[in-house]
Formats: C-alpha cells, sequence, structure tokens
C-alpha cells in the first residue's frame, strides 16, 4: 500500500463528494433533519406536565405552601390561572377546555384556615380521559404532596420511605439514546448506500477497469473510501453531539471509547457496502441487495428505540446485527460510562467483524471483468 | 525495429461464441498499428487481452515482453490506454484528473501542458459532466499521456465525435508517432487508418483477413487503378479497341481499368487521334475503405472462406 495513491485518490473522491449535493443532503443534512424531527417529537415526554391551578385561597400560606411543593416535585408545573379568566370562560373546566389544557387544579376557599384547623378540605383535579399520561402524572404528584401535609399537620413519622435510582448512573432521556442512535444511523447508511452504488456504477461505466490500468490497487482505493467515511463519521457526530446536546438538552459524554467504533464502524459498512454491490450482477440486484441488508438494521439495531424495549423476539434480531454492536458500545461509553465486558465484547465482535468483511470484500469485488 | 507486440494464435472464446480466432500478428517499436473491424469484429476483445484486462484462452500474447494477463500490474506502468466511451469521475475536472493519475503512477505532472496538448486546456477547471464526448476522449487522451508510456492502446478513439474533435485527436496521434512512440489504434473508420497508419490489420468475425501498409493491402486486394473520361459516347468503344482493356460506362464516363502508367498515355493520345470531343479525365485508385468494404462485404457474402484467399 502506497500513502501517496492512497491519499490522491482520498482526494479525489472527497472533492466528488463535496460537490454532489445528493450525497451531501443524505450524509449531513438528513440526519440533521432526523435528530430535529425525533427531538421535537419526543421532547414532551421528558418535560414536566404543565398543571393549570386556580387559587380561590391565595392568600393562605397553606395554599402557597402546596403549590410551591407541588412544582418542586419535578413532575409539573404549576401555572396560576386569575379567577377572573376561569370565569370569564364560564368556569374552571370550560377554561381549560377552551385553552386545550388536559390537567388542572383548583384550590378551594378555606383551604388554608381548614388545614390549619385539621378539617378536610378537597383540591379539585381536573383531567382529561384523553390524556390520561398527564392527569396520572398530576394525581400522582398532587397526592404525594397532600400526603405529606397530611403526615406534617398530624406530625406523623416517616417510617417507609422510597429512594429514587434509575438503571443508568443517570436519568436518561430519549434525546440521550437518540444521539448515539442517528450517530449510529449515519454510520451505517452513508457508506451502505454510497458503496453499493459506486460498485455497480463504476464496473457500469468501466471506471474500475480504468482504474486497473494505474497502479492503484484494489486495496488502496477501498482504503481511501473508508478513510472518507471515517472524516464524515467524525464530522456527523460533531454535528449530531452539538444539536443534541445544546438544542436538545441531550446528556452524552465524549471519551476515547467512543474512537473504536467512530473508526471500526465506517471500516465494517464501507466493506459491507462494497461486498454487498460486488456480488451482485445488475445495478438493479445491487440496489435490492443493499436495500435488504441496510433496511432491518436501519431499525433494529437501537438507532431510534433502545433495543431493551424491543421483544425477546426481536432483541434476538437486533443481536444478530452488526449495528447493534456498534450503537451498543456507542451507548455503553456515551450514556453510561461502562467500560466493562460488554463494551468490550461490542469492540471484539465490530473489530473482527470489520477484518473478515474487508477481506471479503477485496476478494469478491472486480478490478477487471473476468 | 524491435517487436514491442508479439501475438501468436490468440483464441478468446466466451462460452460457445469465438470472439478471436487463431489469430497472429506483430507490431514494430515506433508504429502506429491500425486494427481495423466492423463493429462485433473482435478488436475490442483484442485490445483488451493486450491490455491484461481480458485472459486469452489460447495463444501467446507478449507486450513490451511481458505477459499482459500475469504480468499486469508491471505492463501498466509501462503503456497508456484510452477505453472505448472514456468515462470518469463526474465531479472532478480535467486538471484534478491529471494530478490524480500523476500521483497514482508517481509521476510529476505539467497538467495544463498536457491539456493544451490535447486542446482541452481551455476546459481544465470544467467538470467532467459538462464536457462534451470530443473534450472527455481528449481528457482521456490525455490520462493516457501522465506516465509518459512505451505503447498507447487507443481503442477507437474518435467513435461519435465530430470531424473537428476527430481531427484533434488524429493530431495528439500525429505527434506521437512523430516521436516514434508505438500506437495500437483500433478503429472503425478508414480515412484514419489510412490518414496515422504504418501498419494495418483487418479483422473481421475474429479473423484476420488482410494485413500491411496501407499501400500494400491495396495493392494485395484492391481492384486495378482506373482512368475515367468523361466526352463523346462514342468513347468507350473507341478505347475498348485501341487499347484492348476492359471498358465500361459509367453515369456516361468512360472508365478504362489500366495496368501500367503508359495505359494513360496511350488512351489519351487514342481520344486526341481521334478527334472525338472529351470534357476531361481523372485517374481513380481504390481507397483502404474500398477495401475494406470489399473484403468484409465479400466475407458477409462467403465467398472469403478463410485468412488470405481474398
Amino acid at each position: 500500500m502506497r500513502p501517496r495513491r492512497i491519499l490522491a485518490d482520498f482526494a479525489v473522491f472527497s472533492k466528488g463528494y463535496v460537490r454532489n449535493p445528493i450525497a451531501l443532503f443524505f450524509s449531513l443534512v438528513f440526519p440533521i433533519i432526523l435528530i430535529a424531527m425525533f427531538g421535537f417529537i419526543f421532547q414532551s415526554g421528558t418535560t414536566k406536565v404543565n398543571l393549570y391551578v386556580e387559587n380561590l385561597d391565595h392568600n393562605s400560606n397553606a395554599s402557597r405552601t402546596f403549590l410551591t411543593i407541588l412544582n418542586h416535585t419535578g413532575a409539573v408545573n404549576v401555572n396560576l390561572v386569575a379567577p377572573s379568566d376561569a370565569n370569564a370562560s364560564g368556569g374552571f373546566g370550560q377554561y381549560l377546555s377552551n385553552n386545550g389544557y388536559t390537567v388542572g387544579l383548583v384550590i378551594p376557599a378555606g383551604f388554608g384556615a381548614a388545614y390549619l384547623a385539621g378539617n378536610a378540605t378537597s383540591p379539585i383535579l381536573y383531567t382529561d380521559p384523553q390524556d390520561l399520561t398527564s392527569g396520572g402524572v398530576a394525581e400522582g404528584a398532587c397526592t404525594g404532596v397532600a400526603n405529606a401535609m397530611n403526615l406534617a399537620a398530624s406530625h406523623g413519622k416517616q417510617v417507609v420511605t422510597i429512594s429514587n435510582a434509575n438503571v443508568g448512573s443517570q436519568v436518561l432521556k430519549y434525546i440521550d439514546y437518540l444521539v448515539p442512535g442517528l450517530v449510529g444511523f449515519t454510520i451505517l447508511t452513508s457508506p451502505m448506500f454510497a458503496m453499493v452504488d459506486i460498485s455497480s456504477s463504476y464496473r457500469k461505466d468501466h471506471i474500475f477497469r480504468q482504474l486497473s490500468l494505474t497502479p492503484l490497487t484494489k486495496g488502496e482505493w477501498l482504503t481511501a473510501k473508508i478513510i472518507w467515511y471515517i472524516a464524515l463519521t467524525f464530522l456527523t457526530t460533531a454535528i449530531m453531539l452539538s444539536i443534541g446536546t445544546f438544542a436538545f438538552g441531550a446528556h452524552v459524554t465524549v471519551g476515547l471509547g467512543l474512537l473504536p467504533f467512530l473508526i471500526l464502524g465506517p471500516f465494517f459498512f464501507v466493506s459491507l457496502g462494497m461486498l454487498a454491490g460486488s456480488i451482485a450482477k445488475t445495478p438493479e440486484s445491487a440496489a435490492v441487495i443493499g436495500n435488504v441488508v441496510t433496511f432491518p438494521m436501519m431499525f433494529l439495531s437501537g438507532t431510534f428505540f433502545p433495543v431493551s424495549g424491543f421483544n425477546p423476539q426481536l432483541q434476538a434480531v437486533a443481536h444478530a446485527l452488526p449495528l447493534y454492536y456498534v450503537i451498543d458500545g456507542m451507548n455503553q461509553t456515551m450514556l453510561f460510562q461502562h467500560y466493562g465486558t460488554t463494551l468490550w465484547i461490542d469492540f471484539a465482535v465490530v473489530f473482527v467483524g470489520s477484518i473478515v468483511v474487508f477481506i471479503a470484500a477485496i476478494l469478491a469485488f472486480r478490478w477487471r471483468d473476468e | 525495429m524491435p517487436k514491442v507486440i508479439e501475438v501468436d494464435g490468440l483464441v478468446k472464446e466466451y462460452g460457445a461464441v469465438t470472439a478471436v480466432d487463431r489469430i497472429r500478428f506483430s507490431v514494430d517499436e515506433g508504429q502506429v498499428f491500425a486494427f481495423l473491424g466492423p463493429n462485433g469484429a473482435g478488436k475490442t476483445t483484442t485490445v483488451e487481452v493486450l491490455e491484461g484486462l481480458r485472459e486469452a484462452t489460447k495463444g501467446t500474447v507478449s507486450v513490451l515482453g511481458l505477459d499482459p494477463w500475469t504480468d499486469g500490474r508491471e505492463l501498466h506502468r509501462q503503456i497508456g490506454v484510452i477505453p472505448q466511451d472514456f468515462r470518469f469521475f463526474e465531479k472532478i475536472t480535467p486538471r484534478e484528473a491529471i494530478e490524480y493519475y500523476a500521483a497514482l503512477f508517481d509521476r510529476k505532472a505539467d497538467a495544463m501542458g498536457l491539456l493544451r496538448q490535447v486542446g482541452l486546456d481551455d476546459k481544465a477547471n470544467a467538470r467532467f459532466d459538462t464536457l462534451s464526448g470530443g473534450q472527455k476522449q481528449k481528457l482521456g487522451l490525455s490520462l493516457a499521456l501522465v506516465n509518459d508510456p512505451k505503447i498507447y492502446f487507443l481503442d477507437e478513439p474518435t467513435t461519435g465525435l465530430d470531424p473537428q474533435a476527430r481531427r484533434s485527436i488524429w493530431e495528439v496521434i500525429k505527434t506521437l508517432k512523430a516521436a516514434h512512440r508505438t500506437v495500437f489504434l483500433t478503429t472503425h473508420y478508414l480515412e484514419e487508418a489510412e490518414l496515422l497508419a504504418d501498419q494495418v490489420a483487418i479483422i473481421h468475425h475474429g479473423r484476420i483477413i488482410a494485413e500491411g501498409t496501407p499501400a500494400s493491402i491495396i495493392r494485395e486486394h484492391g481492384r486495378p487503378q482506373r482512368l475515367v473520361v468523361e466526352g463523346s459516347p462514342g468513347l468507350p468503344e473507341l478505347l475498348r479497341t485501341s487499347l484492348k482493356l476492359p471498358v465500361r460506362v459509367d453515369a456516361g464516363r468512360a472508365v478504362v481499368e489500366i495496368r501500367e502508367r503508359k495505359d494513360i498515355v496511350q488512351a489519351m493520345v487514342a481520344i486526341e487521334q481521334s478527334g472525338l470531343p472529351w470534357s476531361g479525365f481523372a485517374t481513380e485508385s481504390d481507397t483502404l475503405e474500398d477495401v475494406f468494404v470489399s473484403l468484409v462485404g465479400r466475407m458477409d457474402d462467403g465467398v472469403l472462406k478463410s485468412e488470405g484467399s481474398a
């Protein structure tokens, strides 16, 4: 292998790539659209429930304390509604309905006095049957605060308390999973689709044959493509991390453990794309083979949704897909900071797979027609 | 002159189809060798075997003393090739393409000089997908020049080009010829072969049916030279009786098949002495194209049964 030839092929390929608006769209713009789209769609699932409150006892400390605690539960976001606005709508329930709000709370007049006197008082929680999730969250939060205040009023002692813990070392949101998932998506799709197309179109246009008449070797040519897609992966990863972190508040860690997957991932899928394109006899069959290989991986490897949420059968399928190990490896390092056995298994699968597929691609793809 | 290409008994089969059938020829160093034939005759298959792109089924092939199939990598450093219908990376400019090739061949290249040589310097920074067919072929030719090869294989380099583009490719080939470079040219343009080639081989249905210099092929396979005289309707009869040579009438003109140059003088003297009016005369010879059409046509008619019987 001669570095000068690899560098020359890398330079000419990268120039052609950046001058191709379609290639740029699918490798850079499309992932941005995806992260923006999924980020926005699933953002609501990670924020607090908006709770609209009409406080008819706003002068009492008890009602203000109740709402302050409620606001600090982290489950709801208290939004006060002036009684005059509720009355103008023909009542609080109508007010919620008119504004499209699904959860509301009315603190009755005399709430504070009743609390101090130890008499029963009942704030009313309005929920919408069509938004049971928000209603459930609000009900849980309100009940929890009410119980705490009841306990304080009766000078009771907390005997059983629940401590919170997460499966991971931190609270993980959907966007946290989405960042490595979409990096994996681009590691898969950009090289796979491009290499399948290149392998058939270069053959049809006799460009491979033309290159075979130069000192450039198949290995050098393929290496130049791998280097280009590694560079592209670093760029798209930086973009994904920036958008995920700054636009959607993703919490991901970037460490050295990520590097093997950003390098081996493109290595694997450039080779796999070349292999798929090489075994096809026509451009049409190359596209079919490319899609058959790519699409299951695109959706079942943890790109858009964590594999742990799949049923056992689909999880078994995911474990047979190479992209799963790339994304899982990135999850281990970016989300969990686990550098244990799982990460090493991911690395080993991707490393060995890359070498095997690279050799197979070199053997399968022909410079010459015969 | 040492022989740089030697082919003996070359056979190339694709399954049951024999594309090239026991051909034998050689090319001297510094020659422009034109390999002529109609579409499907076996020209491209032969040139691709010589370039090491296809493996011969039988026979021996030597290019610069190397076996093109087994010693391809070594051979490719010493040859330049323009394939038929040259294609390249669509978004790359001619200048970048030459710099790329120079890097692959580990050479320093004067990109603008090479583009000027083929008349493409004004498109140095245009992307390949914006070039015309002729400009693409010129780029292919300039890439074939990058490694300063010992032999140039040009596979139908002017097919489909307009006359101006064709002439500019010819000029480059003439420059190579003047520099005593060996050029192996396949073409189905007879004019091209006649203009450029030192040696010609005509291939048809995978077999070589004529070989030699253009003049020797015309001499061997063409019709006799002809004297054509325009004038009185009585001229054909006069020439037939006075010269004892075959005379026919073509579009009112007397056409005499002459054996020697002095036949022309004798014919004109006889006409002048007869007092019959005549308005002009000319001599006609077969061109390589006439011979080619004649050989290939006769081959198609089944008259030419084997190589050398034409």
